[in-house]
């Protein structure tokens, strides 16, 4: 039930994701990588509320959230 | 960004040329939520821009037909375009340095003309591409590269003036307001003349880091603190409103 897309090949770790999540989903690797920065991993994916508001405001479109169809009927 | 989005973008021109965490990309996303939710015909948009970093947003990213004409000039460009093809819908994606400094005149002008054009302009409030200086937006006391003890000089408010010069829809946004953001672009691609909208977006490259907002969280809260309504700005004087950013429709 993986509905949480990182584009980690668009993705410039500015860090947004972390901080405005209000489900603490994301999280930063500890190692910094050969692009110059600690990536960003879905660390706790099962939290995730849909709120959609990291992929309405990352500023690299890197991510998507996919809306399940149990979702859909508690959004009715 | 929505997989049903991915057909309006050209996925070899990304990752964007943007730092990490411009808002540009926000107002990107935005802008292309706008046209889905509008239905609109993607080959039938002409988008324009200038130089800067505002005119990469559409430029090499979006699948429509895209200008990137000379600083300052998109405008005078788009007026073309929408004289030669009149069923086109014409687009003019471009930063505060191309249209309120070098390119004043013309969105004045455009406005006054009452033009059937859609001018989104992303207001960094800062020269970002060379380094920094500062622009005729940058807001009072603000430190930049060229303004190391604070600006002095009042900035332009860009709605008011394109209101005073006759366009037919004006609004400001913030790309942390995001909804409204969406709700503002549609009405502008859907109004019958001059739509203007003037979205402030973060800089935490060369603004933020000069004025102790290094990251886009940080610039995001002090956007917040700032932004204020237009319906409660009427009742403010003037002094109240230093540093503020007024958002809303501004003619209503």
């Amino acid at each position: 039930m993986e509905k949480i897309k990182l584009n980690r090949k668009w993705c410039k770790g500015c860090g947004l994701c972390i901080e405005i999540c209000p489900k603490n989903v994301y999280d930063r690797e500890a190692k910094v990588s050969t692009k110059g920065f600690k990536e960003i991993i879905v660390k706790n994916p099962d939290l995730c509320n849909q709120c959609q508001l990291c992929e309405l405001l990352c500023p690299d479109l890197a991510i998507t959230i996919e809306k399940t169809k149990k979702d859909a009927k508690v959004n009715k | 960004m929505s997989e049903h989005l991915y057909k309006y973008l050209r996925p070899e021109a990304f990752p964007t040329p943007f730092c990490a965490g411009c808002g540009h990309g926000i107002l990107m996303n935005a802008i292309l939520r706008a046209v889905d939710e509008l239905q609109l015909d993607f080959n039938k948009i002409v988008f324009v821009s200038g130089i800067g970093c505002g005119a990469w947003i559409p430029s090499p990213h979006f699948a429509a037909d895209t200008l990137h004409t000379l600083h300052g000039r998109p405008i005078a460009y788009a007026t073309g375009v929408k004289l030669f093809n009149p069923d086109l819908k014409v687009i003019v994606i471009s930063g505060d340095g191309d249209l309120a400094a070098i390119g004043g005149n013309h969105l004045i002008h455009a406005a006054r003309r009452n033009i059937e054009l859609t001018v989104i302009c992303a207001n960094n409030s800062i020269y970002g591409m060379t380094g920094g200086q500062v622009s005729p937006t940058t807001p009072k006391y603000a430190k930049t590269m060229t303004t190391a003890k604070g600006n002095p000089e009042e900035p332009f408010d860009l709605c008011k003036l394109t209101v005073a010069c006759g366009a037919r829809y004006v609004s400001r946004y913030t790309v942390y307001h995001i909804k409204p953001l969406i709700n503002s672009i549609k009405k502008a691609m859907t109004t019958k003349g001059f739509a203007f909208v003037d979205v402030v977006s973060p800089c935490p490259t060369q603004f933020g880091r000069r004025n102790k907002q290094p990251t886009l969280y940080e610039m995001f809260n002090d956007l917040k603190a700032r932004a204020i309504r237009y319906e409660t700005a009427k009742g403010l004087k003037k002094d109240e409103l230093t540093g503020k950013i007024i958002i809303g429709e501004f003619n209503e």
